[in-house]
């Protein structure tokens, strides 16, 4: 999926959002030197292509009283990820489903799924529902409720700046 | 917790995907909600100010524009509040969360390559002095397409 050079311009445009203006394809285009036109038929061609899964209002479920947040992980056999994941995925309440690598013996999981609800014993009913309904009880588990939330945002896919290079220590972690 | 007028409900219900890529979104938007632009926008406004609304915008496959990857560390409690800032103040951060693990501190970066992905990593395991966990994404079942949300 390469991107052109003014793909990549508008992707960075958008990161933070488009602006709540009557026109806002064209204020964008406005900031990255092309018409309101090329804008509209740069989104699209992204869209189509899958580089963005979606556009439209990102919602903060934290705000909306979802406050619990399970990131439910496994340790399953490579060959039977696919299995367990098309069950997972059809579940109403998983919202993500992703294979990551393992780390042993930090971490030996490599099937990973997300619950966000608002009450904790009802994320916890669906997280059992969930493994036995993909054939997963009895292979390693754990459930990592989120708790502090430290930062949130979209992501930035422009270079950043460079941080200083400094050690680490509580006077540089408070500036 | 916010509360949210049927509006508000109704905006958030139908537009987490599908906004329209023609001149007046907002004014279909208003369309579909039987109200006018103005309130679309002056809704979009309050929603992003209260912090229900993060953005209207896109979500990026990640590996498409760009590398990331979700990390992981073990940081003593008694200093996570201040490690955590620190590892927020990276640009490439932007999702950083404790969770209920051993592994106490999550957080997602992003960079336009993996090599930019992997300095960060590096610079956060030297500077704070603990090992991160690099668990890049290697396979997607289910994308974040928004959700439909239950309002009581």
């Amino acid at each position: 999926m390469a991107l052109t050079p003014f793909e990549r311009r508008l992707l960075t445009a958008i990161e933070d959002g488009l602006p709540f203006v009557p026109r806002p394809y064209a204020l964008i285009g406005e900031r990255v030197g092309a018409s309101e036109a090329a804008v509209i038929a740069g989104l699209t061609g992204l869209l189509e292509r899958g580089v963005i899964r979606r556009l439209g209002v990102v919602v903060r479920h934290h705000e909306l009283g979802y406050r619990a947040n399970a990131m439910t992980v496994w340790d399953v056999p490579d060959g039977a990820v696919r299995g367990a994941a098309a069950v997972l995925v059809g579940l109403p309440f998983v919202t993500l489903c992703y294979r990551r690598p393992r780390r042993p013996p930090l971490w030996p999981y490599n099937l990973f799924c997300m619950v966000h609800g608002k009450d904790r014993g009802v994320v916890e009913a669906q997280v059992e529902e969930a493994t036995a309904a993909a054939g997963l009880s009895g292979l390693p588990r754990a459930i990592l409720f989120s708790k502090r939330r430290f930062k949130q945002r979209g992501a930035r896919y422009a270079p950043a700046p460079a941080m200083k290079e400094t050690a680490w220590t509580p006077s540089t972690a408070a500036s | 917790m916010t509360t949210l007028s049927p509006t508000a409900r109704h905006l958030i219900d139908g537009f987490q995907r599908g906004l329209p890529l023609r001149p007046r979104p907002y004014a279909e938007m208003a369309d579909r909600l039987g109200v006018d632009e103005e309130t679309v926008l002056a809704l979009l406004a309050r929603l992003q100010a209260e912090g229900v609304v993060s953005r209207v915008g896109a979500v990026v496959e990640p590996h498409a524009a760009g590398w990331s990857t979700l990390a992981a560390m073990s940081v003593p409690p008694w200093a996570l509040a201040q490690i955590a800032d620190f590892v927020s103040a990276y640009p490439e951060v932007n999702h950083n969360y404790e969770r209920e693990h051993r592994l106490n501190l999550w957080f997602v970066v992003t960079a336009p390559t993996p090599e930019a992905v992997r300095r960060v990593l590096d610079g956060i395991e030297y500077r704070v002095g603990v090992p991160v966990l690099d668990l890049p994404l290697e396979e997607a079942f289910r994308l974040d397409l928004g959700f439909a949300l239950q309002w009581h």
